[in-house]
């Protein structure tokens, strides 16, 4: 494996100084093994210390580093140099604001996080000296691929509905409440219906799927979201037609 | 330090920026000559509920060449809906049996037969050959 | 926040969705055989009226009229916009009362049969 020289062009925006964003050359010297996160680290130890930009574990499971790569949503610590030609555009995740260079504002979907409840909301509850709770792999299988969300909001920067209707929930959310709802141990879907069944909830979504598409752990949460609609659907019609079922 | 988030604006470029875009707005489309088709069909149940002339207008008016390069476009718009709701059918109702889901292509490979089994037996029915 | 209605519009849409998919190429190849000169024997007058006699052929045709307009109706809703229109209200509106005034110039028509 040798060496390659590799040119990025990389969004760059100071709040303090710069009225709108612009973009910056780099030329880098780097290793053809490397990753664009090993050009970005290069470019803010030897080139531009002012460079800035959000990573982490560099293999994939903590989230941190999600940019637009050539204008797809990837990790940065995912996208290797060889699969690359020519000049290399780095900008930060489409759909979020600009807080600095790379660096996006994600309070948004941190909040709307927070809204799904993704955590478990015990169907009946057990103190702890009861004993653990039992799952067989049939029941694990049913979440476990959801579970698999690591936050990295790839699938918001895909998301054209996400950037047209800002109010939306957006897939990780939907996907990660559904992860919550499919587990046996919960009891919670009915409180995390009123986030995800709401209008800016799963209804927004008109199954693009850019975002399975983009995903790195393939949660597939375009399939979650149909899911839920079509769960929702259900629920909706058998309570206003047969509301003798309603308990 | 003063914060000043920049929010960048949403224009339609989306739609050109992967191919992955073009071909949803593709399937999106489909919409137009499905409904446009079917409206020409309830044209149709009107002339036909209006007599033999009528209908004879209908048929007239099917065999012009704007209908005609209507009638291709809307098959085969209405040919990639039927693609894709059936390959996005096993990712909306997914069957898990035991531990294993059936596999995506099965799911989709028994809506694509009874697909072809049913346009097959309608066209049988209906004279076709 | 409060579970929402949508599966009002979105049942019929997915349910036109489904039925669209199975059953209006096939349909579509009919009237193109017709429009080619090769209308298929049902495609006659007196068959295709005798057929459409039967009042569970007319409460079919009514059903399949409507699923395939509204599913198109709240296609072409979205469509909107994914093109960028902002006015929501006003293109359903338009789009459902479009798929409602042809289901119900259908069973009109198919009354008369």
């Amino acid at each position: 494996m040798g060496e390659r020289r590799v040119e990025l062009e990389v969004l760059r925006y100071n709040p303090e100084t710069d009225a709108e964003p612009r973009f910056q050359r780099y030329s880098v010297p780097c290793r053809e093994e490397w990753v664009v996160l090993d050009a970005l680290n290069h470019v803010k130890e030897s080139l531009d210390p002012t460079l800035s930009y959000r990573w982490s574990c560099h293999m994939a499971v903590c989230g941190s580093c999600g940019m637009m790569i050539n204008g797809e949503p990837k990790l940065a610590c995912k996208a290797f140099l060889r699969d690359y030609v020519g000049v290399i555009r780095v900008e930060p995740l489409a759909h979020f604001p600009i807080e600095r260079d790379l660096v996006t504002v994600i309070d948004d979907f941190m909040s709307k996080l927070a809204r799904v409840r993704p955590y478990l909301m015990p169907k009946d509850a057990k103190a702890i000296e009861e004993g653990e709770y039992r799952q067989t792999p049939a029941e694990l299988k049913r979440f476990k691929q959801y579970s698999m969300c690591i936050n990295c909001m790839l699938c918001y920067a895909a998301c054209p509905e996400y950037a047209l209707i800002p109010k939306y929930i957006g897939p990780a959310a939907i996907a990660l409440a559904h992860r919550w709802n499919q587990d046996s141990r919960d009891g919670g879907r009915e409180a995390r219906q009123q986030e995800i069944a709401a209008t800016e909830g799963a209804w927004e979504c008109s199954f693009v799927g850019a975002c399975s598409e983009v995903c790195p752990e393939h949660v597939d949460p375009a399939g979650a979201i149909q899911q839920v609609k079509i769960k929702s659907t259900v629920d909706w019609y058998t309570q206003h037609l047969m509301p003798w079922l309603n308990k | 330090m003063s914060r000043k988030p920049y929010v960048r604006a949403v224009t339609s470029e989306w739609i050109v920026r992967h191919p992955r875009y073009l071909r949803y707005m593709v399937r999106e489309f489909s919409c137009l000559f499905i409904g446009g088709w079917t409206l020409l069909m309830v044209w149709g149940l009107k002339q036909l509920s209006e007599g033999p002339a009528a209908w004879a207008v209908f048929l007239e008016v099917l065999r012009t060449p704007e209908i005609i390069v209507f009638h291709v476009l809307a098959l085969g718009f209405a040919a990639y809906h039927s693609i894709t709701w059936f390959n996005l059918t096993p990712k909306a109702l997914p069957l898990q049996r035991g531990e294993a889901f059936v596999p995506d292509a099965v799911i989709s490979g028994a809506h694509f037969a009874a697909w072809a089994a049913l346009s097959l037996a309608v066209l049988y029915l209906a004279g076709a050959f | 926040m409060a579970v929402s209605n949508k599966p009002i519009v979105w049942g019929p849409f997915a349910a036109g969705g489904t039925l669209t998919a199975f059953l209006t190429p096939v349909l579509i190849l009919l009237t193109l055989l017709a429009a080619l000169g090769h209308a298929p024997g049902l495609l006659a007058y007196e068959r295709l009226h005798a057929f459409t006699g039967h009042w569970l052929v007319k409460l079919a045709l009514a059903g399949i009229v409507f699923l395939s307009l509204w599913s198109a109706a709240h296609r072409l809703r979205i469509t909107c916009t994914d093109l960028g229109l902002r006015a929501d209200r006003a293109v359903a509106a338009i789009v459902y009362a479009v798929a409602l005034a042809g289901t119900g110039a259908s069973v009109l028509y198919l009354l008369r049969i």
